[in-house]
């Protein structure tokens, strides 16, 4: 079981943040390109980070507690998959934030789901100029 | 460079990219502090397994030796420089509106 000492970290982490996209409705899995458009390039700076890190020994990571799985550079599985779930659980958690405090300003408001009610309200006016006419 | 000047390097970067970069600003944002108390409690818990358990380990010559819940305090700096940048860029990508078509209705 030592092995797993890592992905026990890992497996936590998802447990305590993925019920937000079904309680919460956060949507995050649902809108998965834009999640990973906003994690990709941050992790790839922070895998270069890691690299130099291991290489340089700033840190190691024990043999006997990872799957044993490594990838490119060196790197164990669970830490690519560490620059993935943790990121999502970022953004899980700020859109939980969002749906208890409303009036909290996050910055995307206006072409968030706001901008799509106005839009649908738009076309109702053109709509109705148009039968006006 | 040591893992100490590493994290103060990404913090402030992390931080210009926010207000300069793409302009988000979530620094000034309670929707932000707050989220990042929620995430900082789980790092603590997280970071505390992996470090007592040692399962990542450090070159004490690299770090300041200051250690919360196991783990070494740079490590706090290294999550909110990751977290505060992924999440920049969250709020950017939703402010352009940029994936809107491809995910059926609500970005």
């Amino acid at each position: 079981m030592d092995s797993y000492g890592y992905a026990v970290m890992l497996g936590f982490t998802v447990l305590a943040s993925f019920w937000l996209e079904i309680i919460y409705k956060v949507r995050v899995l649902a809108r998965f390109k834009r999640a990973l458009a906003a994690i990709l390039p941050v992790a790839a700076v922070f895998l270069i980070w890691d690299f130099y890190a291991v290489s340089a020994g700033h840190w190691s990571f024990d043999q006997e507690q990872i799957l044993g799985i490594i990838g490119p550079f060196d790197i164990p599985l669970e830490e690519y998959l560490f620059f993935l779930i943790v990121p999502i659980a970022a953004i899980m958690t700020i859109e939980a934030v969002r749906r208890v405090m409303k009036n909290w300003s996050v910055g995307d408001e206006m072409s968030d789901e706001m901008s799509d009610e106005m839009s649908d309200e738009m076309s109702d006016e053109i709509k109705k100029e148009s039968d006006e006419l | 460079m040591s893992y100490t000047a590493l994290v103060i390097i990404a913090i402030i970067t992390a931080v210009i990219f926010d207000l300069y970069g793409v302009s988000t600003k979530l620094i000034f944002r309670k929707v932000f502090w707050t989220s990042y108390a929620i995430i900082l409690f789980f790092q603590l818990l997280t970071n505390w397994w992996l470090t007592s358990n040692k399962i990542v380990q450090y070159d004490e010559t690299v770090i300041l030796g200051i250690r919360i819940t196991s783990a070494p305090v740079e490590d706090l700096g290294f999550g909110f420089a990751l977290i505060l940048s992924v999440l920049a860029l969250w709020v950017y990508w939703g402010r352009r509106g940029s994936f809107k078509n491809s995910e059926q209705g609500k970005n």
